[in-house]
């Protein structure tokens, strides 16, 4: 029994003990094939997140698209990785969702052996680590840029975090949106963001503001009555991170409809 | 020239045993036990910073009695294990059986091949959708392995222990009424005194899907006692 706990991977991070003794699961560990992915796949999507008074909100839109294909009309893109934080994915599909769970992991496996959880800052910087770590595949066209959110139990307040290909971490203070239609949902979530909003106001902007996106960018997917599918929308306070209801999510949503008839 | 100690097998694995329960003796009792609400851990442990409760994964819980050093070892390891294969495979294919069945073994490596044998004794528990689906395993420093009923003790009086949750135990009970059952076989092990502050408590709660194991804060285990 290997018992030494400053060992390489013996720590109390699930990411080292797979880098040192599990390589072969690790998401981006086996070399790469030279050449490259063609050019000309985009990863259409938008995700957001948003800080009011209490915390902060964080969705996404529900469409992967191959190419000019949907692939699939449900993916959730906003992953709640613990009590108090969640992920939104913007990117290759597969390695996104492969790293929002190796993260989930890392998070409930450092509260495990430590007894306690990571700091929030904590948390944003190991995301960093993990995105880096992905920089191969990225180089390759399978980029993963997440945005991240949580409620920082010690300052009390809401943070958002962005990244950029190479892990680069920037903490906004206000609202950040990834993916296609990051340009059309940053411009909705600007009119509309105001210090210390309350939750209901902040959710409206959301929603609102990835219905800006679905409009006007191709790789976004709207609401869709039709079916039942609607936008993911997951709100962190103190007390914990929700799933807004499909039916509070529909409703907004016909009120944000009829208001811009 | 002196001719070196012969030891028969017989001897040594007496001796390593009697080694063994001896630290295993000197520790504080463990009690689990089922309850309506799910399984109920209960510690005698002062201390509220070196834990003898922890939580492995969704719906299995660990307790280790003995050297803290080396069940905190044995807890990491649980962990590393139940994490990896909730990874690689799912989250439904960790289980309590695999995890004590592991325990087992490197317990009775240990004890087979090294010096010193492990003075610990485990409890690997993993709450069911309904009490008769719970299941506890006892892991002694051999690396025995045994699955228990309603309850199960381990370290410190074991017997005396036990034999108090046996005397006073009548089919599953609620939460408070199985607290205060495990606290008069804790105070009968030995420990007259047993003060509500002494005792570390934790619920693999039935209700709860996903993480299921949740810590009792003291006062939440004082107004329990007192209910």
């Amino acid at each position: 029994m290997k018992s030494d706990p400053f060992a390489p991977g013996f720590g109390s991070s699930f990411y080292d003990y797979l880098a040192h003794n599990r390589r072969d699961l690790l998401p981006a560990a086996a070399p790469l094939p030279a050449g490259a992915i063609p050019a000309g796949i985009d990863h259409g999507t938008t995700v957001l997140a948003m800080r009011f008074a209490d915390g902060v909100v964080i969705a996404g839109d529900r469409m992967a698209s191959d190419g000019h294909t949907v692939s699939s009309r449900r993916i959730d893109k906003v992953i709640q990785t613990d009590a108090l934080s969640a992920m939104a994915i913007s990117g290759a599909v597969g390695p996104c969702l492969e790293m929002a769970k190796l993260f989930s992991t890392e998070l409930e496996y450092y509260e495990k052996i430590e007894g306690r959880a990571l700091s929030l800052s904590g948390k944003a910087n190991k995301l960093a680590q993990m995105v880096r770590g992905n920089l191969p595949l990225a180089m390759q066209g399978l980029a993963v840029i997440p945005l991240f959110a949580g409620f920082d139990a010690e300052a009390g307040t809401g943070r958002i975090y962005k990244y950029d290909v190479a892990g680069g971490r920037t903490e906004e203070s206000d609202y950040i949106a990834a993916g296609s239609g990051s340009v059309q949902a940053r411009g909705s979530l600007k009119k509309a963001f105001r210090d210390g909003m309350p939750e209901g106001d902040a959710v409206r902007a959301a929603l609102g503001a990835l219905r800006d996106a679905a409009d006007d960018d191709l790789g976004t997917g709207g609401a869709d009555p039709d079916r039942g599918i609607w936008p993911t929308v997951l709100v962190i306070t103190s007390g914990g991170a929700r799933h807004l209801p499909e039916g509070d999510v529909a409703a907004i949503h016909r009120a944000l409809a009829d208001a811009s008839k | 020239m002196a001719s070196p100690y012969y030891v028969s097998p017989e001897q040594l694995m007496r001796d390593k045993a009697e080694f063994a329960k001896k630290g295993v003796g000197r520790a504080r009792s463990i009690v689990a036990i089922r309850a309506r609400e799910g399984i109920l851990l209960v510690a005698h442990n002062p201390s509220a910073s070196l834990n003898k409760l922890s939580e492995i994964y969704d719906r299995v819980g660990f307790a280790g009695a003995g050297q803290y050093s080396e069940f905190e070892s044995l807890r990491k390891a649980g962990v590393r294990h139940a994490d990896l294969t909730g990874y690689a495979y799912s989250r439904e294919d960790v289980n309590a059986k695999s995890l004590a069945g592991g325990y087992s073994q490197m317990l009775g490596q240990v004890f087979a091949h090294e010096m010193k044998p492990m003075e610990v004794e485990l409890l690997v528990a993993q709450v069911g959708p309904a009490t008769d689906a719970d299941e506890i395993y006892r892991i002694s420093f051999d690396g025995s392995i045994m699955a228990e009923g309603d309850f199960a003790v381990v370290g410190g009086d074991v017997e005396r222990v036990a034999a108090s949750l046996s005397r006073n135990f009548s089919g599953v009970g609620d939460l408070a009424a199985s607290l205060a059952l495990c606290r008069t076989a804790l105070a009968d092990g030995g420990n007259p005194d047993l003060k509500a502050t002494d005792l570390e408590v934790a619920l693999l709660a039935r209700a709860v899907s996903g993480r299921a194991f949740k810590r009792l804060a003291a006062p939440e285990v004082e107004r329990l006692l007192s209910g």
